[in-house]
């Protein structure tokens, strides 16, 4: 089954006429049973036209009624980018993956209100996205260093999630889903909501999660693993040698006020029985013992 | 972004929220012209740095004369002021902010900030004014009224009475108060605030509820709309390093360790910090060159890290996705020969044309220690800088 897509899903690009929409949506198509995938790009100055065949409609409320889209992929610029969210949880699709960065928290707290009570599930902003290997990748990653198999992976990352996979596959692990929930503060899916998706997924055999410093989402998901998951989980978490009240990189890693640290995110995980690693180079070696 | 208490001062008056007059002031006669143009037999005199716990450091004093108000501002200006927000090396003070004098009966804490579990902003209101509130919310939590607020309805009055009260405000001033708390909260969202804090906030002799004290940071992400706000970064207050590096569109900040690094993404940028300490050497930054790094780019990020004088090897960490390893392989050989590369330089690369990024490495003629996976790259690096800091 795989969580969230596979090669059922039906996906519309929003921005899918500026450079990097352009790009991604290229390389998507070309990955696995991306052509059948990728039916429908929005853009509200151009309905009507088409990219490399795949037809543009003025909004995503008409690119769903003609195609029978379920789940879009957000490229718009920042300043945009909570609207076609916003536009894409009113024409309600399943599944919204934003992939754009620097989008105002004020625009976020918006959207993540409108969203109460929508059954349209957002992944992002800021995020790589989300792949389920050899059946359709939704996002920026590079395709081929996965392949299919029974290890989800989560993280708040992009290139240290496909690390991640690349250590899975030395061990000869290959994913069921790999997702990337973004590094700012303010987003959709948290650690939390997508372990309980592998929970009950039954092509997952155990759960890769990395995390960072910032917030408190890996300590909720803990607790929430220490109750639930009938699954191995291992972990690591980034950022234990990061100095208080600096943002590193993603808006959302930051340690404030004492709050959001490594050591602190480690600890409860391990108190909660997630098997973690201080040594981001043994991800892979990790799960595998723990699928022993 | 950061603001000046001032600066934050003038932003808030905007909005209605009372706040005792006074005057900017970048040299003593400024400072004595504040007093006299203010009058009144009291002065606060406040050095204005962006870093918090200034009072305990002694750079918020109160004069009682003009001449004492001459004095402390010979004594403040250009001092090296520390606090435990600035690291023991201090931040010099160049700004003062005059401010009248008031009779204060009480003092109490709020702020506001996004609250991510509830993903709203959350507003905290506490009788434990003046005081360092990451103490009171370690100690005693209790004491924090919190509230959060509906990012389309706003405060509410009702809601707004309910938490002044709990507070601790009196009666009287409850009012007041709760309108203070509503226009610091629109100026909150209008500015795209991160973080709000009027600590404290007094209720002065004759009941009246005014801002001490203020400090506003802005969420980056949204200052494209904030052209005014962005005018009032002093650059005097921030790394110079970490300016430079924003002008390159890089992410870097610096360390106390020897090893540089180079990395792509975020997260894998913290990993490799995490990863060189763990083997026993010593980070000397985070960068994160981002995912469409050019050549130029990556000889700007070399050239950042080369500032350091206690540099001793750098660690390039690549995992391609977007980012090719041939465009970062070819950045790495134009920044050696840009910039005579006098420390070990170990390089790691997978992903997207690998092989070909590492084949122009080879080819380049260049003494690049070669790492198979991040494990060998760590290990190597600290070894690096430990052979190059013992020769």
């Amino acid at each position: 089954m795989s969580i969230l897509i596979d090669r059922n899903s039906r996906v519309i690009t929003q921005g899918i006429t500026g450079k990097t929409g352009q790009f991604h949506t290229r390389m998507c198509r070309e990955y696995a049973y991306g052509q059948q995938c990728f039916v429908a790009g929005v853009n509200p100055r151009k309905p009507g036209e088409d990219f490399e065949g795949i037809p543009i409609y003025g909004t995503v409320k008409e690119a769903k009624e003609a195609t029978g889209a379920n789940v879009s992929v957000i490229y718009v610029p920042p300043q945009f980018a909570a609207s076609a969210i916003d536009e894409a949880v009113e024409a309600d699709l399943d599944l919204v993956i934003c992939i754009t960065e620097g989008i105002p928290v004020r625009d976020m707290i918006r959207t993540r209100y409108k969203m109460e009570g929508r059954r349209t599930r957002l992944i992002g902003p800021n995020c790589p996205g989300i792949i389920t290997p050899d059946e359709i990748k939704i996002g920026i990653m590079p395709g081929y260093i996965h392949k299919k198999g029974r290890i989800g992976v989560v993280s708040r990352s992009g290139t240290l999630t496909y690390e991640a996979v690349a250590q899975l596959m030395e061990q000869g692990l290959g994913q069921s889903t790999c997702i990337g929930i973004g590094g700012d503060p303010v987003n959709g899916l948290k650690h939390l909501d997508v372990l309980q998706l592998f929970n009950e997924d039954e092509e997952t055999d155990a759960v890769l999660m990395v995390g960072e410093i910032g917030g408190t989402d890996e300590e909720a998901c803990a607790h929430w693993v220490k109750e639930h998951m009938r699954k191995p989980v291992v972990g690591f978490i980034a950022g234990v040698t990061a100095p208080p009240g600096k943002r590193m990189g993603h808006a959302g890693a930051i340690i404030s006020g004492g709050k959001g640290t490594a050591q602190e995110k480690l600890a409860v995980m391990e108190a909660c029985g997630i098997q973690v690693t201080r040594n981001p180079a043994e991800m892979g070696k990790l799960l595998k013992s723990a699928l022993n | 972004m950061k603001i000046h208490e001032y600066q934050a001062k003038v932003i808030l008056r905007q909005y209605g929220v009372a706040t005792l007059p006074g005057i900017a002031c970048f040299n003593v006669n400024e400072a004595v012209q504040a007093a006299q143009d203010l009058g009144g037999d009291t002065w606060a005199v406040k050095a204005q740095i962006y870093a918090g716990g200034r009072g305990k450091g002694g750079g918020v004093k109160v004069a009682k004369s003009v001449d004492q108000v001459r004095e402390l501002a010979e004594n403040m200006l250009g001092m090296r002021l520390v606090t435990h927000q600035t690291g023991p090396e201090g931040q010099i003070v160049r700004r003062l902010f005059v401010e009248a004098g008031a009779d204060i009966a009480d003092e109490y804490y709020v702020g506001m900030v996004v609250d991510r579990a509830s993903q709203r902003v959350c507003l905290m209101v506490s009788a434990e004014g003046g005081v360092d509130i990451e103490q009171v919310a370690a100690e005693t939590p209790e004491k924090i009224h919190k509230l959060l607020i509906d990012p389309i309805a706003g405060l509410r009055d009702d809601e707004l009475l309910d938490i002044v009260a709990k507070a601790g405000i009196p009666d009287v001033a409850r009012s007041e108060a709760a309108k203070l708390l509503k226009s610091l909260y629109q100026a909150f969202d209008e500015t795209d605030a991160s973080l709000a804090e009027i600590n404290p906030l007094v209720l002065t002799a004759d009941n009246h509820i005014l801002a001490l004290d203020a400090k506003i940071n802005f969420d980056d992400n949204a200052l494209f709309r904030h052209p005014e706000i962005i005018a009032l970064r002093d650059l005097d207050e921030e790394d110079p390093v970490e300016v430079e590096a924003s002008e390159h569109d890089l992410s870097y900040i610096p360390l106390d360790g020897n090893i540089g690094c180079l990395v792509n993404g975020a997260g894998l940028a913290m990993a490799t910090m995490d990863i060189i300490k763990l083997y026993g050497g010593n980070p000397a930054n985070f960068l994160d060159v981002g995912g469409g790094a050019t050549a130029d780019k990556v000889t700007e990020a070399f050239k950042l890290m080369l500032k350091n004088p206690k540099l001793e090897a750098i660690l390039v960490n690549i995992f391609g996705g977007i980012m090719r390893c041939d465009v970062i392989a070819e950045g790495v050989v134009q920044a050696a020969r840009e910039v005579q590369l006098a420390v070990p330089l170990v390089v790691r690369l997978e992903g997207t044309n690998v092989k070909l990024g590492k084949q122009i490495l080879a080819e380049s003629g260049l003494s690049v220690i070669a790492a198979e996976n991040m494990a060998d790259a760590a290990q190597k690096a600290v070894d690096a800088a430990k052979g190059n800091s013992l020769s």
